[in-house]
């Protein structure tokens, strides 16, 4: 509460470090679930695997986005929750509309239901926290 | 000695398995507590991780011996790839706990020690597959 305030917004105290936390849970397993998919049995569906790849690419991107909590890294982290949304929303759809597209699973079919739709919350929160942490530092007399 | 147990039983299904399930989760609810209390991850979590970690270590040390021993997962990519994460947890909260020394600290020890059981079950299906 009482913790000198810097020009810079802090993205990477208090709950952010959370969520940088359950971002790099998440760049784990994204990471390792599209490298183990690409490696072994890439031609059985290449767009849901292409995507597993794109998603760990966004929440490692995030993460370090996150951690950085600078100027730039608020930006990169902003764009990655946005297109995360983006992807687990429009990714989630499909796989319900088109299911023989997505013939295996990907971190954002169904909305992230093999996740416990984490994968559906977290940029969410993460959009939140940014918007959060920006107003408090706009709106905090100096 | 279950059914399950007759035929030559995962090496990732035994006591240890569950022992690591159940304290994980006992430390995921103390660190809630702590959470919402507004306290920082005090020295039960620390050791509960610690703790934990000795049993991760011991699981992946039998299912070592069983590999040596010429059993093998049905997934093994999947396996490995989730046994190797499964000891990097504890530690990973522990280094972020000790970095926030606040409420959200123990918020972290919470998730991570909620995320751990499920590895741990995704490990048991992974070696099972060509068991059933």
């Amino acid at each position: 509460m009482a913790e000198p305030r810097t020009a810079r917004p802090r993205t990477n105290a208090g709950p952010g470090r959370l969520l940088i936390a359950v971002y790099l849970l998440f760049a784990i397993a994204a990471t390792s679930r599209a490298a183990l998919q690409i490696a072994t049995r890439f031609d059985e569906a290449p767009l849901a695997y292409l995507l597993s790849a794109l998603a760990a690419v966004v929440y490692i991107v995030a993460a370090v986005g996150l951690a950085r909590a600078g100027h730039a890294g608020r930006r990169v982290a902003l764009a990655c929750c946005t297109l995360e949304l983006v992807g687990v929303v429009g990714v989630g759809a499909f796989s319900l509309a088109r299911p023989d597209l997505f013939p295996d699973e990907t971190v954002w079919s169904g909305f992230g239901s093999g996740y416990g739709y984490i994968p559906l919350v977290l940029p969410i929160l993460g959009l939140a926290w940014l918007w959060h942490t920006s107003r408090r530092t706009q709106g905090a007399p100096s | 000695m279950t059914a399950a147990a007759t035929t030559t039983g995962s090496p990732a299904d035994g006591a240890l398995a569950v022992a690591a399930i159940v304290l994980s989760l006992l430390v995921a609810v103390w660190a809630l507590v702590a959470a919402l209390r507004h306290r920082p991850p005090d020295r039960m979590q620390f050791i509960g991780l610690a703790v934990l970690e000795l049993l991760l270590l011991g699981l992946a040390l039998v299912t070592a011996v069983a590999l040596a021993g010429g059993e093998r997962p049905g997934e093994p990519g999947s396996f490995f790839g989730y046994l190797v994460t499964l000891v990097c947890l504890p530690p990973l909260a522990a280094v972020l706990a000790r970095m926030e020394p606040t409420r959200w600290g123990s918020a972290i020890v919470c998730a991570v020690c909620l995320v751990t059981p499920v590895v741990v079950v995704r490990l048991q299906q992974t070696w099972e597959v060509l068991g059933g």
